[in-house]
């Protein structure tokens, strides 16, 4: 049982790493796939984690109790790296909010109609 | 202080404070001002730097304090001092540039912003050229990449808008395999630094991680190269944003990703492993001809002039990755050559076209009706660069293309040869399209020659000249390229 | 005991989100889909608790499940709630999901067993880190150290990541502006509950800031939940009221002070001709410089970082709803 065990965490990880791109190719919709893309995101995260996990190991942080500690390295990157993610969504969301103003539709396909129809002289609603 | 010895650490440093800067002062002109006088302290630099490394090989900054693997390392050899050089370089004509480019284009009070993420792309792309430590690379290229979604965006047609999320996708997607990639290394290795890894590395080569992790980080690089069939998002991105913005794109953006895929396969995987075990040197030179001839074919069909020269830069970094997947040591020359000749070219191109845009705010090719007499001096720019971009003998262009066909010829791939050749001549049909259109088409009613800014034209000939200087002398930019090739091709393992 | 409890919860917790992912492909209402990446990030949360990453599950907590989520909806009040189901592209979508899958998971085949401690990664670098903190830096948490002072570099680069996402932000959708004659709606319950709390939040967002040393911690999650409690103050008593406390136009320069802080204080160093960001130098006794160093470079990420969230918060909540013409 331990032994299947032992690899469990980074077969859920690519698993949802799967969905959330799954979700970001296949919706048409400009949120739906970023919340698709913030998925993978958090799913790479969580492979990072689980790599870095000791066993019978605690959080890395010096205390007299023990001298077994998770490895800090993997939750410094990772720290760096979700903020990178929040940092991504928010000028995605962004962009998101003047594209529905400018085209009046959130959706991929019907966006994409309109461009090919768009003269060289739409000037876009600022 | 010695100033000499923090050179490598100020390149970053200072336009990134100069940046926040700007946000704090928040006067338009003095943003303009900071700017210009960063990348003119960056010039410097980057001249300093070049001079250092061709007495010293390398030069190794220890960040921090923390010797590596512990902290992050600085590393500048004779390819990043040449990636430092062309970023400069182009800052500074893209500098100048803006002062008239960026009043005419971009709504007033989005200027002073305008300049800081201008600054923080410049320094994104540096701080990725002179790292040693990979997950410093994902850092700083995702610094460079938000500030460009932003300025893509803040093109004048609402399809800039659209471009721009599309490239934030498609870029976050390679950037994240790029992560993906960092881990399966970290794994197996237990460290971030790229010496470090180079020589871990052997001892677990022959894993599935390692494979992964590599086809990983390639495929990512690979989206932000826009090697082709990943090229999806650069178009659009860079037809719809403003001038300044697709002039430095076009000359840098995606010859810092080519630079990371170097480094990679070069330095840290060794070209033992890239370009032997895994059959990445033949898939190097399918993708590339296949950008090459992509690339330039759908150039030929666009009314939109900015989108066309968008095609052709497919095309153009489908030569370096052809010449990369050589594996050979006049391949690699021919690749680092055109990724400093082709930021000459494009830098041209573009600019005259922002001239162009400048006036009738419109780059689609009916506009540019009778240009060779209501707007010479730009028309003759644009045909140096076009001649570069063929290829025609006595121009930068000529030289890089030399070199690969050599390298082809060096290889017995005499096919491949004379594609390059047929895509001179299908880069000579979308050229001439535009120079047709131009000098042969009649002046529509009521034009006149209308003069245009001092200062775009002056960057717009800097580029253009220095198009005919490395064409006619090549020592420094062939002695760069072959002075980093032979430090790239030694090091590796 | 603990180990199996530790596993059992990370086994069930796994479970959970791939459940919740599912759900979020299958659902069109995208008010429904939001709240279900809310709850994602937050069991994500418990899952990097659950192994031993109490600053990430705290960063992710915050940034994720808090922040992203408020902002999530901001987005939806101004655009549409609802996803066009008849445009979906399974199958091209399928056919790169697997390839990318087999992969993945060709390449995790050979990975060291989870939690093996004599797996590479734990080799090197690790018991250095953990080992020099202690001799050369001398606070508890190592995350701490690493992060503000071993690599403080990336911290400083990610510094400048939120900045440039305050600085894009604010180039797409400006500050925002608030019509004056707005009051807010008088809810009882809610003044009465949430003023104190927003105390509390405060509070604790400096705690968290200062004692990033000693516990879980740090300068980016004290700025998010200093952040949160202005953000919790303009939902309840009006984004008008809210901007009188804070006003917009000084959140980008606090922002760039934040980045400036960082970075002069990792030029100190340089002149003493130390390396950039040696806090060695800072100071007569090393560990004392490298006590000042962390102490700076910390409070100016977190006075970017509450400046750059409470900014995009801004820009978004500022925005009016536009029609389409």
């Amino acid at each position: 049982m331990h032994e299947l065990l032992e690899h469990y965490n980074y077969w859920i990880v690519v698993i949802l790493m799967m969905m959330g791109l799954y979700i970001v190719i296949a919706s048409s919709n400009l949120v739906k796939k970023l919340i698709g893309l913030s998925v993978f995101q958090v799913s790479v995260f969580i492979l990072y984690i689980t790599f870095g996990k000791v066993t019978e190991g605690s959080p890395p942080i010096i205390t007299d109790n023990t001298d077994v500690y998770s490895n800090p390295l993997p939750h410094v990157l990772i720290l760096t790296a979700i903020v990178v993610g929040v940092a991504t969504t928010s000028v995605g969301l962004a962009l998101i909010v003047r594209i529905q103003e400018a085209y009046g539709s959130i959706d991929e396909d019907e966006i994409h109609d309109m461009d090919d129809k768009d003269d060289f002289h739409i000037e876009k609603q600022v | 202080m010695d100033l000499m010895m923090h050179l490598p650490v100020l390149i970053v440093v200072v336009p990134l404070l100069a940046g926040a800067l700007i946000v704090l002062l928040n006067h338009r002109k003095g943003a303009w001002l900071i700017t210009l006088l960063t990348s003119i302290f960056l010039v410097y630099a980057s001249v300093q730097l070049i001079q250092m490394v061709g007495q010293v090989d390398v030069i190794s900054y220890t960040l921090g304090g923390w010797k590596a693997p512990l902290g992050i390392e600085l590393r500048i050899d004779a390819l990043s001092a040449l990636m430092v050089l062309i970023l400069a370089a182009s800052a500074l004509l893209v500098s100048i540039y803006a002062l008239k480019s960026v009043e005419k284009e971009i709504p007033e009070q989005n200027h002073v912003l305008f300049y800081t993420a201008l600054l923080l792309v410049i320094a994104g792309l540096i701080g990725i050229s002179i790292t040693a430590d990979a997950f410093n690379i994902f850092v700083f290229l995702e610094i460079s990449s938000l500030s460009t979604y932003a300025l893509i965006s803040m093109g004048r047609d609402r399809r800039a808008l659209h471009a721009s999320y599309h490239y934030l996708i498609m870029g976050t997607i390679g950037a994240t395999f790029i992560l993906i990639g960092i881990g399966f290394m970290y794994v197996m290795t237990g460290t971030l630094n790229i010496e470090d890894l180079a020589q871990r590395l052997p001892a677990v080569a022959d894993t599935n991680a390692i494979r992964a992790a590599f086809a990983f980080i390639t495929i990512g690089v690979g989206i932000k190269a826009a090697m082709m069939p990943l090229h999806q998002w650069l178009p659009n991105a860079y037809a719809y944003s403003p001038s300044v913005v697709s002039t430095f794109l076009a000359a840098t953006a995606t010859k810092v990703a080519v630079y990371v895929l170097i480094r990679f396969v070069l330095s840290l995987y060794g070209i033992e492993f890239s370009l032997v075990q895994m059959p990445f040197d033949n898939l190097l030179m399918i993708l590339g001809t296949i950008g090459i001839l992509g690339g330039s074919v759908y150039a030929i069909y666009q009314s939109n002039v900015k989108r066309m020269l968008a095609y052709s830069s497919v095309a153009q970094i489908g030569y370096i990755l052809l010449a990369i997947g050589l594996a050979s040591q006049p391949g690699f020359t021919a690749a680092l050559l055109h990724m400093f000749n082709h930021a000459l070219i494009k830098g041209t191109l573009f600019m005259a076209l922002g001239l162009v845009f400048f006036r009738f705010a419109s780059t689609e090719l009916s506009v540019m009706s009778g240009m060779g007499k209501t707007m010479p001096l730009t028309m003759a720019a644009f045909t140096i660069g076009g001649l570069s971009l063929i290829g025609v003998p006595g121009t930068a262009g000529f030289v890089s293309k030399w070199y690969l066909v050599i390298a082809l010829l060096d290889a017995s791939l005499w096919p491949l040869a004379l594609l390059v050749l047929v895509a001179s001549i299908l880069t000579l049909i979308y050229i001439g399209r535009v120079i047709e259109v131009a000098y042969f088409r009649p002046v529509p009613e009521g034009r006149t020659r209308q003069k245009v800014p001092l200062t775009m034209m002056v960057a717009l000939w800097i580029f253009a000249l220095s198009n005919i200087y490395f064409g006619l002398d090549t020592e420094i930019s062939q002695g760069m390229a072959s002075l980093a090739v032979n430090q790239l091709i030694g090091v590796t393992p | 005991m603990i180990e199996n409890l530790q596993l059992l919860i990370d086994v069930s917790l796994l479970a959970f989100l791939v459940l919740i992912v599912f759900a979020s492909i299958k659902m069109t209402d995208l008010f429904v889909v939001t709240m279900l990446f809310g709850i994602f990030s937050f069991v994500s949360a418990l899952l990097f608790l659950d192994l031993d990453a109490v600053d990430v599950a705290f960063t992710e907590a915050a940034v994720g499940a808090g922040f992203t989520t408020v902002l999530m909806l901001s987005a939806l009040r101004l655009t549409q709630p609802y996803e066009n189901v008849k445009h979906r592209h399974s199958v091209l979508a399928l056919f790169i999901v697997i390839l990318t899958g087999a992969a993945l998971f060709y390449g995790i085949a050979d990975f060291p067993d989870m939690g093996d401690p004599n797996a590479p990664v734990h080799q090197h670098v690790a018991p250095e880190y953990i080992q020099l903190t202690q001799q050369k830096i001398d606070i508890p948490n190592v995350v701490t150290a690493v992060l503000a002072s071993f690599r403080g570099y990336d911290t400083f680069g990610e510094t400048v990541v939120i900045f440039s996402a305050g600085v894009a932000v604010l180039l797409l959708l400006g500050m925002g502006q608030v019509k004056c004659k707005q009051e807010p709606e008088e809810n009882l319950v809610l003044w009465v509950v949430v003023k104190p709390m927003i105390a509390l939040i405060l509070i604790f967002g400096l705690y968290v800031q200062f004692h990033g040393d000693f516990g879980a911690g740090g300068g980016f999650q004290a700025g998010v939940i200093f952040a949160s409690g202005f953000i919790l103050y303009s939902l309840v008593f009006g984004e008008m009221y809210a901007r009188r406390v804070v006003p917009a136009a000084i959140l980008p320069r606090l922002a760039a002070l934040g980045v400036l802080i960082y970075g002069v204080t990792g030029l100190m160093s340089l002149l003493s001709n130390k390396p950039f960001l040696d806090y060695n130098a800072l100071s007569s006794d090393p560990v004392s410089g490298q006590h000042l160093g962390i102490l700076l470079v910390e409070a100016g990420v977190g006075l970017a970082v509450f400046s750059t969230i409470l900014l995009i918060y801004y820009s978004f909540s500022g925005r009016e709803v536009k029609h389409h013409a």
